[in-house]
Protein backbone atom coordinates (compact mmCIF):
# COMPACT_ATOMS: atom_id res chain seq x y z
CA UNK A 1 0.00 0.00 0.00
CA UNK A 2 1.38 3.42 -0.88
CA UNK A 3 0.97 6.49 1.30
CA UNK A 4 -1.74 7.75 -1.04
CA UNK A 5 -3.78 4.66 -0.38
CA UNK A 6 -3.51 5.41 3.34
CA UNK A 7 -4.57 9.00 2.70
CA UNK A 8 -7.93 7.78 1.39
CA UNK A 9 -8.77 6.26 4.74
CA UNK A 10 -10.95 8.21 7.16
CA UNK A 11 -8.85 7.58 10.25
CA UNK A 12 -5.66 8.73 8.53
CA UNK A 13 -7.33 11.95 7.40
CA UNK A 14 -8.67 12.54 10.91
CA UNK A 15 -5.25 11.89 12.39
CA UNK A 16 -3.45 14.29 10.04
CA UNK A 17 -5.91 17.15 10.51
CA UNK A 18 -5.98 16.73 14.29
CA UNK A 19 -2.19 16.51 14.40
CA UNK A 20 -1.78 19.78 12.53
CA UNK A 21 -4.15 21.68 14.84
CA UNK A 22 -2.77 20.22 18.07
CA UNK A 23 0.83 20.87 17.03
CA UNK A 24 0.00 24.47 16.07
CA UNK A 25 -1.58 25.24 19.42
CA UNK A 26 1.14 23.51 21.42
CA UNK A 27 3.88 25.47 19.62
CA UNK A 28 2.10 28.80 20.18
CA UNK A 29 1.76 28.03 23.85
CA UNK A 30 5.38 26.92 23.97
CA UNK A 31 6.66 30.42 23.17
CA UNK A 32 5.59 32.10 26.43
CA UNK A 33 6.19 28.94 28.47
CA UNK A 34 9.79 28.55 27.33
CA UNK A 35 10.58 32.26 27.52
CA UNK A 36 9.23 32.52 31.06
CA UNK A 37 11.35 29.54 32.08
CA UNK A 38 8.18 27.55 32.67
CA UNK A 39 9.17 24.59 30.49
CA UNK A 40 8.95 22.27 33.46
CA UNK A 41 5.39 23.24 34.28
CA UNK A 42 4.41 21.59 30.99
CA UNK A 43 6.31 18.51 32.03
CA UNK A 44 4.76 18.41 35.48
CA UNK A 45 1.29 18.88 34.08
CA UNK A 46 1.69 16.04 31.63
CA UNK A 47 2.18 13.73 34.61
CA UNK A 48 -0.96 15.14 36.16
CA UNK A 49 -2.76 14.41 32.91
CA UNK A 50 -1.57 10.80 33.19
CA UNK A 51 -3.06 10.67 36.68
CA UNK A 52 -6.29 12.21 35.39
CA UNK A 53 -6.39 9.64 32.61
CA UNK A 54 -6.03 6.88 35.21
CA UNK A 55 -8.96 8.32 37.16
CA UNK A 56 -11.03 8.49 33.98
CA UNK A 57 -10.22 4.85 33.22
CA UNK A 58 -11.11 3.80 36.77
CA UNK A 59 -14.42 5.70 36.59
CA UNK A 60 -15.17 4.01 33.29
CA UNK A 61 -14.63 0.62 34.91
CA UNK A 62 -16.78 1.58 37.89
CA UNK A 63 -19.58 3.06 35.80
CA UNK A 64 -19.64 0.00 33.55
CA UNK A 65 -20.59 -2.05 36.60
CA UNK A 66 -23.68 0.13 36.89
CA UNK A 67 -24.35 -0.12 33.16
CA UNK A 68 -23.44 3.51 32.64
CA UNK A 69 -21.11 4.44 29.84
CA UNK A 70 -18.61 7.25 30.26
CA UNK A 71 -18.24 8.16 26.62
CA UNK A 72 -15.64 10.86 26.75
CA UNK A 73 -12.55 10.82 28.96
CA UNK A 74 -11.98 14.52 28.53
CA UNK A 75 -14.86 15.42 30.86
CA UNK A 76 -12.80 13.96 33.70
CA UNK A 77 -9.25 14.67 32.50
CA UNK A 78 -9.70 18.31 31.55
CA UNK A 79 -10.93 19.72 34.91
CA UNK A 80 -8.32 17.83 36.96
CA UNK A 81 -5.50 19.07 34.75
CA UNK A 82 -6.80 22.65 34.61
CA UNK A 83 -7.11 22.86 38.41
CA UNK A 84 -3.59 21.44 38.84
CA UNK A 85 -2.27 23.95 36.32
CA UNK A 86 -3.73 26.86 38.26
CA UNK A 87 -2.36 25.48 41.52
CA UNK A 88 1.11 24.97 40.03
CA UNK A 89 1.21 28.50 38.69
CA UNK A 90 0.11 29.91 42.02
CA UNK A 91 2.85 28.08 43.90
CA UNK A 92 5.50 29.12 41.43
CA UNK A 93 4.65 32.75 42.15
CA UNK A 94 5.04 32.79 45.92
CA UNK A 95 4.79 30.10 48.50
CA UNK A 96 6.75 28.21 51.06
CA UNK A 97 7.26 25.35 48.62
CA UNK A 98 9.26 26.76 45.70
CA UNK A 99 8.09 26.28 42.14
CA UNK A 100 10.57 23.61 41.07
CA UNK A 101 9.97 21.62 44.24
CA UNK A 102 6.21 21.83 43.81
CA UNK A 103 6.49 20.61 40.24
CA UNK A 104 8.74 17.72 41.25
CA UNK A 105 6.36 16.71 44.05
CA UNK A 106 3.26 16.86 41.90
CA UNK A 107 4.92 15.07 38.95
CA UNK A 108 6.07 11.98 40.82
CA UNK A 109 3.04 11.98 43.09
CA UNK A 110 0.67 12.05 40.14
CA UNK A 111 2.66 9.41 38.28
CA UNK A 112 2.66 6.92 41.13
CA UNK A 113 -0.99 7.43 42.10
CA UNK A 114 -1.94 7.15 38.43
CA UNK A 115 -0.14 3.83 38.14
CA UNK A 116 -1.69 2.59 41.42
CA UNK A 117 -5.18 3.46 40.24
CA UNK A 118 -4.64 1.80 36.88
CA UNK A 119 -3.62 -1.38 38.67
CA UNK A 120 -6.54 -1.28 41.09
CA UNK A 121 -9.12 -0.75 38.35
CA UNK A 122 -7.72 -2.52 35.30
CA UNK A 123 -9.59 -1.55 32.14
CA UNK A 124 -8.27 -4.56 30.28
CA UNK A 125 -6.33 -7.73 31.00
CA UNK A 126 -3.06 -6.05 30.09
CA UNK A 127 -2.31 -3.18 32.46
CA UNK A 128 1.27 -2.61 31.32
CA UNK A 129 0.01 -2.20 27.78
CA UNK A 130 -2.54 0.40 28.92
CA UNK A 131 0.07 2.28 30.92
CA UNK A 132 2.49 2.26 28.01
CA UNK A 133 -0.21 3.60 25.70
CA UNK A 134 -0.98 6.47 28.07
CA UNK A 135 2.68 7.33 28.60
CA UNK A 136 3.88 7.10 25.01
CA UNK A 137 0.70 7.65 23.04
CA UNK A 138 1.13 4.45 21.01
CA UNK A 139 -1.39 4.81 18.22
CA UNK A 140 -4.32 6.53 19.89
CA UNK A 141 -4.18 9.34 17.35
CA UNK A 142 -5.11 6.77 14.68
CA UNK A 143 -8.10 5.48 16.63
CA UNK A 144 -9.84 8.81 17.25
CA UNK A 145 -13.59 8.90 16.87
CA UNK A 146 -15.21 11.73 14.94
CA UNK A 147 -16.28 13.40 18.19
CA UNK A 148 -12.69 13.26 19.51
CA UNK A 149 -11.54 14.88 16.29
CA UNK A 150 -14.13 17.63 16.51
CA UNK A 151 -13.38 18.38 20.18
CA UNK A 152 -9.62 18.44 19.55
CA UNK A 153 -9.90 20.72 16.55
CA UNK A 154 -12.40 23.05 18.24
CA UNK A 155 -10.24 23.43 21.36
CA UNK A 156 -7.10 23.93 19.25
CA UNK A 157 -8.78 26.62 17.16
CA UNK A 158 -9.94 28.30 20.37
CA UNK A 159 -6.37 28.31 21.71
CA UNK A 160 -5.01 29.71 18.45
CA UNK A 161 -7.63 32.49 18.22
CA UNK A 162 -7.20 33.55 21.84
CA UNK A 163 -3.44 33.56 21.37
CA UNK A 164 -3.74 35.85 18.34
CA UNK A 165 -6.17 38.18 20.11
CA UNK A 166 -3.97 38.49 23.20
CA UNK A 167 -0.69 38.36 21.27
CA UNK A 168 0.60 41.77 22.38
CA UNK A 169 -0.48 41.29 25.99
CA UNK A 170 1.18 37.87 26.07
CA UNK A 171 4.34 39.47 24.69
CA UNK A 172 4.62 42.10 27.42
CA UNK A 173 3.65 39.79 30.28
CA UNK A 174 6.29 37.34 29.02
CA UNK A 175 9.05 39.88 28.51
CA UNK A 176 8.53 42.17 31.46
CA UNK A 177 5.70 41.41 33.84
CA UNK A 178 6.45 44.32 36.17
CA UNK A 179 6.22 46.85 33.35
CA UNK A 180 2.94 45.26 32.29
CA UNK A 181 1.49 45.53 35.80
CA UNK A 182 2.89 49.05 36.33
CA UNK A 183 1.09 50.29 33.21
CA UNK A 184 -2.19 48.71 34.24
CA UNK A 185 -2.20 45.33 32.45
CA UNK A 186 -3.95 42.65 34.49
CA UNK A 187 -1.04 40.20 34.47
CA UNK A 188 -2.80 37.79 36.85
CA UNK A 189 -5.53 37.27 34.31
CA UNK A 190 -3.04 36.43 31.57
CA UNK A 191 -1.12 34.09 33.87
CA UNK A 192 -4.33 32.30 34.73
CA UNK A 193 -5.23 32.13 31.06
CA UNK A 194 -1.79 30.71 30.29
CA UNK A 195 -2.25 28.01 32.95
CA UNK A 196 -5.67 26.99 31.63
CA UNK A 197 -4.47 26.90 28.03
CA UNK A 198 -1.42 24.84 29.04
CA UNK A 199 -3.70 22.29 30.64
CA UNK A 200 -5.98 22.13 27.59
CA UNK A 201 -3.10 21.73 25.16
CA UNK A 202 -1.49 19.02 27.26
CA UNK A 203 -4.67 16.98 27.43
CA UNK A 204 -5.11 17.34 23.67
CA UNK A 205 -1.50 16.45 22.95
CA UNK A 206 -1.71 13.35 25.12
CA UNK A 207 -3.58 11.63 22.28
CA UNK A 208 -0.81 12.55 19.92
CA UNK A 209 2.42 11.76 21.72
CA UNK A 210 1.44 10.37 25.11
CA UNK A 211 1.98 12.13 28.41
CA UNK A 212 5.74 11.56 28.77
CA UNK A 213 6.59 13.18 25.45
CA UNK A 214 4.27 16.20 25.55
CA UNK A 215 6.84 18.70 26.73
CA UNK A 216 8.92 17.86 23.66
CA UNK A 217 6.02 19.01 21.50
CA UNK A 218 5.79 22.25 23.46
CA UNK A 219 9.44 23.22 23.79
CA UNK A 220 11.37 21.82 20.80
CA UNK A 221 9.84 24.02 18.07
CA UNK A 222 10.41 27.15 20.16
CA UNK A 223 14.00 26.36 21.09
CA UNK A 224 14.77 25.45 17.46
CA UNK A 225 13.29 28.76 16.25
CA UNK A 226 15.28 30.74 18.81
CA UNK A 227 18.52 29.42 17.29
CA UNK A 228 17.82 31.39 14.12
CA UNK A 229 15.21 34.06 14.76
CA UNK A 230 15.79 36.94 17.13
CA UNK A 231 12.43 38.63 17.34
CA UNK A 232 9.22 37.54 19.00
CA UNK A 233 6.98 37.57 15.95
CA UNK A 234 9.33 35.44 13.84
CA UNK A 235 9.95 33.02 16.71
CA UNK A 236 6.18 32.60 17.10
CA UNK A 237 5.53 32.09 13.38
CA UNK A 238 8.52 29.81 12.89
CA UNK A 239 7.61 27.67 15.93
CA UNK A 240 4.12 27.09 14.58
CA UNK A 241 5.43 26.08 11.16
CA UNK A 242 8.18 23.83 12.54
CA UNK A 243 5.73 22.19 14.93
CA UNK A 244 3.07 21.49 12.29
CA UNK A 245 5.62 20.23 9.74
CA UNK A 246 7.47 18.00 12.23
CA UNK A 247 4.27 16.52 13.65
CA UNK A 248 2.75 15.80 10.24
CA UNK A 249 6.01 14.37 8.93
CA UNK A 250 6.42 12.23 12.05
CA UNK A 251 2.87 10.94 11.72
CA UNK A 252 3.33 10.05 8.04
CA UNK A 253 6.63 8.28 8.72
CA UNK A 254 5.07 6.30 11.55
CA UNK A 255 2.11 5.24 9.38
CA UNK A 256 4.37 4.08 6.55
CA UNK A 257 7.08 2.52 8.70
CA UNK A 258 4.85 1.27 11.51
CA UNK A 259 6.88 3.11 14.17
CA UNK A 260 5.24 4.54 17.34
CA UNK A 261 3.66 7.92 16.51
CA UNK A 262 4.76 9.94 19.55
CA UNK A 263 8.42 9.04 19.53
CA UNK A 264 8.64 9.44 15.75
CA UNK A 265 7.25 12.98 15.99
CA UNK A 266 9.67 13.86 18.78
CA UNK A 267 12.56 12.31 16.81
CA UNK A 268 11.74 14.54 13.82
CA UNK A 269 11.70 17.54 16.18
CA UNK A 270 15.13 16.58 17.51
CA UNK A 271 16.54 16.36 13.97
CA UNK A 272 15.11 19.79 13.11
CA UNK A 273 16.57 21.21 16.32
CA UNK A 274 20.04 19.91 15.40
CA UNK A 275 19.76 21.42 11.90
CA UNK A 276 18.63 24.79 13.28
CA UNK A 277 21.34 24.68 15.92
CA UNK A 278 24.04 24.25 13.27
CA UNK A 279 22.56 26.98 11.05
CA UNK A 280 22.37 29.23 14.13
CA UNK A 281 26.07 28.69 14.88
CA UNK A 282 27.03 29.79 11.38
CA UNK A 283 24.81 32.87 11.35
CA UNK B 1 0.39 70.66 38.85
CA UNK B 2 0.24 67.71 41.18
CA UNK B 3 0.39 64.26 39.62
CA UNK B 4 0.68 61.97 42.61
CA UNK B 5 0.29 62.36 46.34
CA UNK B 6 1.57 59.78 48.79
CA UNK B 7 -0.15 60.06 52.15
CA UNK B 8 0.92 58.38 55.35
CA UNK B 9 2.36 55.37 53.54
CA UNK B 10 3.54 52.43 55.63
CA UNK B 11 5.16 49.40 54.03
CA UNK B 12 6.21 46.23 55.81
CA UNK B 13 8.11 43.26 54.56
CA UNK B 14 7.74 39.81 56.13
CA UNK B 15 9.25 40.65 59.50
CA UNK B 16 9.64 44.35 60.01
CA UNK B 17 8.42 47.79 59.01
CA UNK B 18 10.49 49.21 56.14
CA UNK B 19 9.19 52.72 56.56
CA UNK B 20 6.08 54.31 57.99
CA UNK B 21 4.16 57.56 57.75
CA UNK B 22 5.74 58.54 54.46
CA UNK B 23 4.31 61.73 52.87
CA UNK B 24 5.34 63.32 49.61
CA UNK B 25 4.08 64.68 46.32
CA UNK B 26 5.14 64.42 42.72
CA UNK B 27 4.45 67.48 40.58
CA UNK B 28 4.76 67.96 36.85
CA UNK B 29 8.36 68.85 36.03
CA UNK B 30 9.75 67.51 39.32
CA UNK B 31 12.97 65.52 39.34
CA UNK B 32 12.70 63.44 42.49
CA UNK B 33 15.71 61.39 43.56
CA UNK B 34 15.00 58.55 45.98
CA UNK B 35 18.12 57.84 48.03
CA UNK B 36 18.97 55.73 51.07
CA UNK B 37 21.06 52.80 52.18
CA UNK B 38 20.86 49.34 50.65
CA UNK B 39 17.85 47.52 51.98
CA UNK B 40 16.08 50.68 53.15
CA UNK B 41 13.19 49.91 50.80
CA UNK B 42 13.71 52.22 47.80
CA UNK B 43 12.67 49.63 45.23
CA UNK B 44 9.87 48.41 47.46
CA UNK B 45 8.55 51.99 47.68
CA UNK B 46 8.63 52.37 43.91
CA UNK B 47 6.96 49.00 43.40
CA UNK B 48 4.24 49.98 45.85
CA UNK B 49 3.49 53.23 44.03
CA UNK B 50 3.42 51.35 40.72
CA UNK B 51 1.01 48.75 42.06
CA UNK B 52 3.47 45.85 41.90
CA UNK B 53 3.05 45.33 45.65
CA UNK B 54 -0.39 45.22 47.12
CA UNK B 55 0.52 45.12 50.78
CA UNK B 56 0.61 48.63 52.26
CA UNK B 57 -1.19 51.06 54.51
CA UNK B 58 -1.88 54.65 53.59
CA UNK B 59 -2.94 56.31 50.38
CA UNK B 60 -1.52 56.66 46.89
CA UNK B 61 -3.61 59.31 45.15
CA UNK B 62 -3.57 59.90 41.39
CA UNK B 63 -4.26 63.53 40.49
CA UNK B 64 -4.77 65.73 37.42
CA UNK B 65 -6.44 62.91 35.50
CA UNK B 66 -3.42 60.65 35.77
CA UNK B 67 -4.28 56.94 35.66
CA UNK B 68 -2.33 53.72 36.02
CA UNK B 69 -2.14 53.55 32.24
CA UNK B 70 -0.13 56.79 32.16
CA UNK B 71 2.80 55.50 34.17
CA UNK B 72 6.20 55.18 32.55
CA UNK B 73 8.52 52.66 34.16
CA UNK B 74 12.06 51.52 33.61
CA UNK B 75 12.68 48.49 35.83
CA UNK B 76 15.97 47.37 37.32
CA UNK B 77 18.05 45.79 34.56
CA UNK B 78 18.65 42.63 36.52
CA UNK B 79 15.04 41.48 36.37
CA UNK B 80 14.91 41.39 32.57
CA UNK B 81 15.89 38.44 30.45
CA UNK B 82 18.76 39.57 28.29
CA UNK B 83 18.51 36.69 25.83
CA UNK B 84 14.87 37.40 25.05
CA UNK B 85 14.11 37.16 21.32
CA UNK B 86 12.46 40.51 20.64
CA UNK B 87 13.30 43.31 18.24
CA UNK B 88 13.80 46.76 19.73
CA UNK B 89 10.72 47.96 17.86
CA UNK B 90 8.60 45.22 19.45
CA UNK B 91 9.81 46.28 22.88
CA UNK B 92 9.29 50.02 22.40
CA UNK B 93 5.81 49.44 20.92
CA UNK B 94 4.84 47.42 23.96
CA UNK B 95 4.81 50.73 25.85
CA UNK B 96 1.37 51.25 24.29
CA UNK B 97 0.03 47.88 25.38
CA UNK B 98 -2.43 49.14 27.96
CA UNK B 99 -3.72 51.90 25.70
CA UNK B 100 -4.32 49.91 22.53
CA UNK B 101 -7.86 50.15 21.18
CA UNK B 102 -7.76 47.01 19.05
CA UNK B 103 -5.95 43.72 19.32
CA UNK B 104 -3.05 45.04 17.28
CA UNK B 105 -1.05 48.24 17.04
CA UNK B 106 -2.31 50.75 14.49
CA UNK B 107 -0.40 52.80 11.97
CA UNK B 108 -0.55 55.78 14.34
CA UNK B 109 0.91 53.67 17.14
CA UNK B 110 3.79 52.70 14.89
CA UNK B 111 4.35 56.31 13.86
CA UNK B 112 4.45 57.39 17.50
CA UNK B 113 6.96 54.62 18.14
CA UNK B 114 9.17 55.77 15.22
CA UNK B 115 9.08 59.34 16.49
CA UNK B 116 10.23 58.40 19.97
CA UNK B 117 12.94 56.07 18.68
CA UNK B 118 14.17 58.94 16.55
CA UNK B 119 14.12 61.29 19.53
CA UNK B 120 16.26 58.93 21.60
CA UNK B 121 18.55 58.29 18.65
CA UNK B 122 17.86 54.57 18.40
CA UNK B 123 16.17 54.38 14.99
CA UNK B 124 19.09 52.30 13.72
CA UNK B 125 18.28 49.65 16.36
CA UNK B 126 14.67 49.24 15.23
CA UNK B 127 15.06 45.75 13.75
CA UNK B 128 17.99 44.70 15.95
CA UNK B 129 17.38 42.08 18.59
CA UNK B 130 17.34 43.11 22.25
CA UNK B 131 19.71 40.19 22.89
CA UNK B 132 22.36 41.65 20.60
CA UNK B 133 22.64 45.28 21.71
CA UNK B 134 24.80 46.84 24.43
CA UNK B 135 23.71 47.70 27.96
CA UNK B 136 23.50 51.42 27.21
CA UNK B 137 21.43 50.79 24.10
CA UNK B 138 19.10 48.53 26.08
CA UNK B 139 18.45 51.29 28.59
CA UNK B 140 17.63 53.69 25.76
CA UNK B 141 15.20 51.18 24.29
CA UNK B 142 13.51 50.70 27.67
CA UNK B 143 13.42 54.47 28.19
CA UNK B 144 11.75 54.84 24.79
CA UNK B 145 9.17 52.27 25.84
CA UNK B 146 8.47 54.17 29.07
CA UNK B 147 8.22 57.40 27.11
CA UNK B 148 5.68 55.88 24.73
CA UNK B 149 3.61 54.82 27.74
CA UNK B 150 3.50 58.24 29.41
CA UNK B 151 3.52 61.95 28.86
CA UNK B 152 3.61 62.73 32.57
CA UNK B 153 5.89 60.71 34.78
CA UNK B 154 8.68 58.15 34.45
CA UNK B 155 9.89 55.94 37.29
CA UNK B 156 13.46 54.70 36.97
CA UNK B 157 14.99 52.10 39.26
CA UNK B 158 18.79 52.45 39.22
CA UNK B 159 18.93 53.09 35.47
CA UNK B 160 22.72 53.42 35.19
CA UNK B 161 23.74 50.24 37.00
CA UNK B 162 26.48 48.46 35.08
CA UNK B 163 26.93 51.14 32.43
CA UNK B 164 30.32 52.66 31.67
CA UNK B 165 30.88 56.32 32.72
CA UNK B 166 30.48 57.75 29.24
CA UNK B 167 27.19 55.94 28.56
CA UNK B 168 26.01 56.85 32.06
CA UNK B 169 26.51 60.57 31.33
CA UNK B 170 24.63 60.22 28.04
CA UNK B 171 21.69 58.58 29.80
CA UNK B 172 21.60 61.27 32.51
CA UNK B 173 21.59 63.94 29.77
CA UNK B 174 18.64 62.32 27.97
CA UNK B 175 16.69 62.01 31.21
CA UNK B 176 17.45 65.65 32.01
CA UNK B 177 16.21 66.66 28.56
CA UNK B 178 12.92 64.82 29.12
CA UNK B 179 12.59 66.50 32.50
CA UNK B 180 13.12 69.91 30.89
CA UNK B 181 10.23 69.11 28.56
CA UNK B 182 7.98 68.79 31.62
CA UNK B 183 7.98 65.05 32.33
CA UNK B 184 8.31 64.29 36.03
CA UNK B 185 11.23 61.99 36.83
CA UNK B 186 11.31 59.71 39.86
CA UNK B 187 14.67 57.99 40.12
CA UNK B 188 16.22 55.58 42.56
CA UNK B 189 19.96 56.07 42.67
CA UNK B 190 23.07 55.05 44.56
CA UNK B 191 25.07 57.71 42.85
CA UNK B 192 24.01 60.65 45.07
CA UNK B 193 26.63 63.09 43.83
CA UNK B 194 25.68 62.58 40.20
CA UNK B 195 21.93 62.66 40.72
CA UNK B 196 22.30 65.89 42.74
CA UNK B 197 23.29 67.73 39.59
CA UNK B 198 19.82 67.20 38.17
CA UNK B 199 17.35 66.53 40.99
CA UNK B 200 14.90 69.18 42.18
CA UNK B 201 13.61 67.15 45.14
CA UNK B 202 15.12 64.50 47.38
CA UNK B 203 13.40 61.69 49.23
CA UNK B 204 15.70 59.98 51.70
CA UNK B 205 14.39 56.81 53.26
CA UNK B 206 15.94 54.74 55.99
CA UNK B 207 16.06 55.25 59.75
CA UNK B 208 15.30 58.92 59.21
CA UNK B 209 12.96 60.06 56.50
CA UNK B 210 13.54 63.30 54.65
CA UNK B 211 11.48 64.82 51.86
CA UNK B 212 12.07 68.29 50.46
CA UNK B 213 13.82 70.30 47.80
CA UNK B 214 17.46 69.73 47.06
CA UNK B 215 18.36 73.06 48.73
CA UNK B 216 16.60 72.08 51.95
CA UNK B 217 18.37 68.73 51.89
CA UNK B 218 21.79 70.33 51.59
CA UNK B 219 21.03 72.77 54.43
CA UNK B 220 19.90 69.91 56.64
CA UNK B 221 22.74 69.13 59.07
CA UNK B 222 22.27 65.44 59.06
CA UNK B 223 22.43 64.86 55.32
CA UNK B 224 24.05 67.97 53.92
CA UNK B 225 27.53 67.18 55.17
CA UNK B 226 29.94 66.17 52.48
CA UNK B 227 27.79 67.33 49.61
Amino acid sequence: MTFFDYLKMDFVQYAIITTIFISLSSALLGVPLVLRRFSFIGDGLSHVAFFAMAIATALKVLFRRFNFNLTNDMIVIMPITIISAIMLLRTSNNSKIKGDQAIALISVGALSFGYLIMNMFPASGNVSQDVCTTLFGASSILTLSLSDVIISIALSIMVIIIFIIFYNKIFIVTFDESFAVATGVNANFYNLFLAVVTAIVIVLAMNLVGSLLISALIIFPVISSMRIFKNFKMVTISSSIISAVCATLGLIISIIQGTPVGSTIVAVNVVVFIIFYIIGLKA
Amino acid sequence: MELLEIKNLTVKNENNILFSGLNFKINRGDYLAIVGENGSGKTTLMNTILGLRKNYEGEIIFKSGLTKKDMGYLPQVTILKNDFPASCEEIVLSGLVSKMQHFFYTKEDKNACDKIMDKLDITHLKNKSYAEISGGQRQRVLLARALLATKDVIFLDEPVTGLDPHVTQDLYQIIKKLNDEGIAIVMISHDIKEVFKYATHILHIGNNIFYGTKEEYIKNDEYGRGL
